[in-house]
């Protein structure tokens, strides 16, 4: 819903740490997004050539890895996949409580040249 | 060659969110983000909330909106000092518009401010603004299913709202439900049931408030 705005972020931070490595063209970027985060993939590709333009990523191939979210059932103790709608444990059906795993949502990594 | 990063993408925006805490946290102002979907009744409960703390205590506003200056109007009318932001277009507040506005508005020491965030369940739960605490808003109308789909909002309410209460006997709205889905995300955010139209359930929020207030 707010890729401008993450798009920005992720050219600044990936600039910053070009420069730091000196380097004189970053060929890709890593990032790790949580399915909680609701950030779609697409948009921010769409976003992405329009913003880099004319810094040391412009021509930068962005890798997304997705980590599916993951609720915690109280009565089976452990971790479940969260479904698609809702959150109810597939097993028992009771509703589980978040954890930290789907939130993830950084900068992983640079290639750089 | 490959770099580990590993820095989180909002980074520049939690930087920012926590050096607004510490000045907020400084003079005792107390911050409150209030959170909803567009016509869940922010508005409503702000000025609610500040008519039946009339004199007690100094509020001031911030009102982010897309584009209209249609809310600020209605608390410049109170009296109150207010801010409008219009964000235009932009699905959200961040720590630096609320870092510019307080620059501009100037709370006073002690006195409670409330920041309307964009009429938005999603986005603005994303961006701390440095606030004390974030009051999430629900309403009847909506259907009983929002905190099912809106994980994150929900999880990190400091407060939560159910408003319109008073359209309860007309709406196929699950109670039971709702209030199930809230406390499955989030066991420790009190939760009110109120009516901007009859009043009901203010004074239990109204108490709740004047707790918060430093």
């Amino acid at each position: 819903m707010h890729e401008y705005a993450v798009t920005r972020s992720i050219v600044k931070i990936v600039a910053a740490e070009a420069e730091k490595a000196g380097a004189r063209k970053v060929s890709r970027i890593h990032l790790v997004i949580g399915d909680l985060s609701t950030i779609v993939d697409d948009s921010v590709r769409l976003y992405f050539p329009m913003i880099a333009a004319g810094t040391v990523a412009e021509e930068a191939e962005l890798v997304f890895r997705r980590i599916k979210a993951e609720f915690y059932c109280k009565q089976c103790g452990k971790n479940f996949i969260k479904p698609a709608h809702g959150f109810e444990c597939p097993v028992c059906g009771n509703l589980g409580m978040p954890t930290d795993i789907g939130k993830e949502f950084y900068v992983e990594s640079i290639e750089i040249e | 060659m490959k770099i580990k990063v590993m820095e989180n993408i909002l980074s520049s925006n939690d930087q920012l969110a926590e050096a607004n805490r510490e000045e907020f946290n400084r003079r005792s102002i107390t911050v409150l983000n209030v959170m909803a979907s567009p016509g869940a009744g922010k508005t409503s409960v702000i000025t609610e909330l500040m008519r039946r703390l009339d004199g007690e205590v100094a509020f001031s506003v911030v009102e982010g909106d897309i584009a209209s200056a249609i809310d600020a109007e209605k608390i410049e009318a109170m009296g109150v000092p207010v801010l409008q932001i219009n964000t235009g277009g932009g699905c959200h507040l961040d720590a630096n518009m609320i870092r510019e506005a307080v620059q501009e508005l100037q709370p006073p020491d002690h006195s409670v401010l409330f920041i309307e965030n964009v009429g938005n369940l999603i986005c603005p739960s994303a961006f701390d603004l440095g606030e004390t605490l974030r009051m999430v808003i629900a309403s009847v109308p909506e259907g009983h299913d929002k905190p099912y789909k809106y994980v994150y909002m929900f999880e990190t309410a400091d407060v939560v709202i159910l408003n319109k209460t008073d359209l309860m006997p007309y709406i196929n709205f699950d109670r039971d439900n709702f209030i199930q889905g809230v406390r499955a995300l989030n066991e420790k955010a009190p939760l009110f049931e109120v009516s901007c139209s009859t009043g009901a359930g203010f004074s239990e929020l109204v108490a709740w408030l004047k707790k918060q207030i430093r």
